[in-house]
């Protein structure tokens, strides 16, 4: 409990003086989990819409593939991008093993089936007509597809949510293919599992309270957004 | 009829993915260093967990302008990345392990740097009654017998290694046994696992020392030769991984030995802890430590 | 028809998976006619309405506009740029009305000012300038009609395709939305085909009538002949059993009694109306008395001599459709037709109410 307590003490302490290092931690840590919920919502959100909107052999497997895909745990995820991007195998050229590049595209990987799998849903709820009702109004695929997408924005802004909410208190792959290096890679999660190691318990709680109230912080505010659409 | 397909949508979608990926392709090849500036170093989380590297990479990277990645794991773990390639310099406390490395042509220039000592830590009920014995083995066997419990490490790393070792040493194979307990963590996790289920374990000095304040663990045997933890350094062979930095791991591996570093080892910790965590071993031979 | 064909299929099989959902040799919308598609559930009406919006492919056959083929991107394109389709269900984006109706304006990329302009005033010609700001999803049902119907006519369409929606709503905003829609239609002469249910609504909105059954049109015609000649026994039963004749109004006694000009014989009717008016007037068969001769005890206003064209059996009763001079439908029982020897092709005495016909005023 005292630890606790020491833990909550240290978190307001390091918040308040503004400490450069937990600074730098968090701000990457929002660096790559945006970055790699921006890129997820671009190929989650099209992707996801595009299988809702078309017919094809195979849609239904497809489907299952992608809602299996939302539960993709982190460390398999970090095992095969490590291997993948390792020196020696077959994207090794890029060289960003250990950077946070390397970050961005696991915790991507992570995060597009679920964004792909929500948007899926949500396009596919829509009334089935009213994608007639838009084209017959004039509307060119891309107008029809943009249309549909806003129309799907209450559900999509959940996308987002649950997605950054994914990768941003994800560690098992952010620890492997970041490697935790100070100063670079090293984001809230994995700073965490560090301190906690050290047993530098109270540094670990801190951080803890720290990425709470980040994601707390950006689901409030999406969840605003969406409130606010829904009053309108 | 053709024109009803939704084939213009996805054609569509997929060009801007593709625009998209290499936008981001553009901005990984403008932001990527150098090659020859980036070193992997691979290392045992007792360097990290210690703060040591926290000093020393940031002197290294400001001298030489190489950018260190530190990859804190076991030794075990980190002698697997070199073997593979995928680590240049290797800062690692397994001495069997990494004679059977260095003898299968993986790493090059396997020098000594520095050491510490294990101890045996425990409640300071001490149920087994092993406090001040000058045995490891004694020790170990006193904890058998009394079925006392024990955590281990089980993670296959320098320290895990050593207390393999001591086992083998006190004739006793503890696997399976109800007393004998493995974590698979860290050194500072396991130490954290022995002191809540007041257990005993093997742990570096180094490690101990800077999380005693929350443990609650004492050292109850020390100071055995058996009970040594010494670091090497060694580069990963480039004949065999053309694409390991080998100048950056010569200068890191050089950087380590230094006499100015070995100064800094030698003080680093008593300011903290009352007393020098490691001790810099430089251009000595292994038989002759601890002596 | 003489008019300038709007749309046109030749032809045309549509299949959904494998089962033919549309079977259809030769439809044509004259330029400023307006046709009511009617027809049993799942006859194909809604089918038919996309097919011609050109928003569901064709598996055999051809579709016209405007004399053109539709059969690649450019002449699709047209098409769906000229035509409106008016679904069931209001389907309004999660948007302000105005959003809503400006919808097709924006996807023609056309000047802000120019759709606020469009905008205001479909807007007003429905009535609901005052519901310009509201959210979509606020809307009551009649509003949320009434947006639908303003967005497609916001685009000014040469084609509108409205699939028949006024059910769910309550009967006074139904009249009230059909009374708007008759006025637009006639106003713009904008070519209409409409999916309807309603024998009633049909007279008021269209001049010409298609009657579906399974995919295939069964027959086609002004709904005068459609109506009153039904060609076979599933047209006649599905177009009611309602005479609905055209008449003009002769004269109007004080009394309210009004004579009513049909193809030259003369019906007594109640109702407020004025010499010389269209109407259209309407007889249910079960308000229509046969009997064998006059026997002077007949108390009916109108009394018509008429000949059996045809006797169809229909569940306990008959379906007789008459010839007095104009086609009349009357239903009898079984032991009736025995005690008058019915059959087709013998002349009988057909009387009714002048309360029993239902006048209703015509426009075309």
């Amino acid at each position: 409990m005292e630890l606790i307590v020491q833990g909550i003490i240290k978190a307001f302490e390091l918040i308040i003086s503004f400490d450069p290092e937990v600074l730098g931690i968090t701000w990457l840590s929002l660096k790559i989990s945006g970055t790699a919920t921006f890129i997820s919502l671009l190929i989650g959100v099209s992707t996801g819409t595009a299988v809702a909107l078309t017919n094809f052999r195979g849609k239904k497997l497809v489907i299952s593939l992608i809602n299996t895909g939302m539960g993709l745990p982190p460390v398999v995820v970090g095992l095969f991008v490590t291997i993948m991007i390792w020196r020696n195998g077959p994207l090794g050229f890029l060289e960003i093993l250990y950077t946070p590049y390397a970050m961005i595209v696991a915790q991507a990987i992570i995060a597009t089936p679920i964004v792909m799998g929500i948007s899926l849903a949500a396009i596919q709820n829509l009334s089935p007509n009213l994608r007639l009702q838009i084209l017959s109004l004039g509307a060119g695929s891309l107008q029809m597809v943009w249309v549909l997408i806003k129309e799907a924005k209450l559900p999509l802004l959940a996308a987002v949510m649950a997605g950054f909410g994914g990768v941003i208190s994800e560690v098992g792959a952010s620890i492997m293919v970041g490697g935790n290096i100070k100063g670079y890679s090293r984001v809230l999660t994995t700073a965490t599992v560090m301190e906690t190691g050290k047993g530098n318990f109270d540094i670990a709680i801190a951080l803890g309270i720290i990425l709470l109230i980040l994601a707390f912080l950006v689901n409030f505010l999406l969840t605003q957004i969406q409130q606010r659409q829904q009053a309108r | 009829m053709k024109i009803f397909r939704s084939s213009k949508v996805i054609e569509t979608l997929m060009i801007a993915a593709l625009l998209f990926a290499l936008g981001t392709a553009n901005v990984f090849a403008a932001k990527q260093e150098p090659k020859q500036k980036n070193i992997i170093l691979a290392t045992t989380t007792s360097t990290q967990d210690t703060g040591l590297l926290d000093v020393l990479i940031p002197l290294f990277e400001k001298e030489t302008g190489y950018f260190v990645k530190t990859i804190a794991v076991g030794s075990g773990q980190a002698m697997a990345m070199g073997q593979k390639g995928e680590a240049d310099v290797l800062l690692v406390h397994s001495p069997d392990a990494e004679k059977k490395f260095m003898d299968e042509g993986n790493g090059l220039n396997r020098r000594l740097v520095m050491h510490n000592d294990f101890i045996i830590v425990g409640p300071g009920s001490d149920p087994a009654k092993i406090k001040a014995m000058k045995s490891s083995a004694d020790a170990l066997k006193s904890i058998a017998k009394a079925n006392a419990l024990f955590m281990s490490r089980g993670d296959n790393s320098g320290t895990n290694a050593k207390e393999k070792t001591l086992w083998k040493r006190a004739q006793i194979n503890p696997e399976g046994q109800k007393w004998y307990q493995q974590t698979g963590l860290g050194m500072g996790q396991t130490l954290n696992v022995a002191a809540e289920k007041k257990g005993y374990t093997l742990a570096d000095r180094g490690t101990y020392l800077a999380l005693k304040k929350n443990l609650g663990l004492d050292i109850l045997v020390e100071g055995d030769a058996a009970l040594l933890n010494i670091y090497h350094v060694m580069e990963v062979n480039v004949a065999k991984w053309p694409k390991v930095n080998i100048s950056g791991a010569k200068a890191f591996a050089d950087f380590m030995v230094s006499k100015r570093i070995q100064a800094i080892i030698k003080t680093f910790g008593t300011d903290k802890y009352g007393s020098p965590l490691f001790f810099p071993d430089a251009g000595k031979k292994v038989e002759d430590l601890g002596k | 028809m003489t008019e300038k064909s709007i749309i046109e299929v030749k032809n045309l099989i549509v299949q959904r998976g494998k089962v033919t959902v549309l079977d259809i040799r030769e439809l044509s919308v004259g330029q400023g006619r307006s046709l009511s598609l009617i027809g049993p559930n799942g006859a194909g009406k809604s089918t038919l309405l996309l097919t011609l919006a050109g928003l569901l492919p064709l598996n055999k056959g051809l579709l016209l506009f405007a004399g053109k083929p539709v059969n690649d991107r450019t002449s699709l394109a047209m098409l769906r740029r000229n035509a409106a389709v008016v679904f069931q269900e209001p389907l309004l984006l999660n948007d302000t009305v105005y959003n809503n109706v400006a919808l097709g304006l924006k996807f023609r990329h056309v000047s802000s000012g120019e759709i606020s302009r469009s905008v205001d005033e479909v807007l007003n010609y429905f009535g609901i300038t005052h519901l310009v700001k509201r959210s979509a999803k606020t809307l009551s049902g009649g509003e949320a009609k009434r947006v639908s119907l303003a967005r497609a006519f916001a685009i000014k369409p040469r084609l509108i395709l409205l699939d028949e929606s006024f059910n769910a709503l309550d009967p006074p905003s139904r009249e009230a939305i059909i009374s708007d829609l008759q006025n637009i239609l006639e106003q713009t002469k904008i070519t209409a085909v409409l999916a309807l249910h309603d024998r009633e609504d049909t007279l008021r909105l269209a001049q010409d009538v298609a009657v579906m059954s399974a995919g295939k049109i069964a027959q086609y015609g002004t709904t005068a002949q459609v109506f009153n000649h039904p060609d076979n026994e599933f047209v006649a039963n599905f177009v009611g059993t309602e005479s609905i004749l055209e008449g003009i109004v002769k004269t109007v006694s004080p009394d309210g009694m009004v004579m009513v000009a049909i193809d030259g014989k003369i019906v007594e009717a109640v109702g407020r109306f004025c010499a010389g008016q269209k109407v259209y007037c309407c007889m249910r068969p079960e308000n229509v008395t046969i009997s064998n001769n006059i026997q002077g005890k007949i108390s009916a206003r109108n009394v018509f001599d008429a000949r059996v064209n045809k006797m169809i059996r229909q569940g306990f009763l008959y379906k007789l459709i008459l010839d007095c001079g104009f086609p009349l439908v009357a239903y009898i029982t079984p032991p009736s037709c025995e005690d008058l020897g019915l059959k087709e092709g013998v002349r009988v005495m057909a009387s009714f109410k002048a309360t029993a016909v239902h006048l209703m005023k015509r426009e075309k």
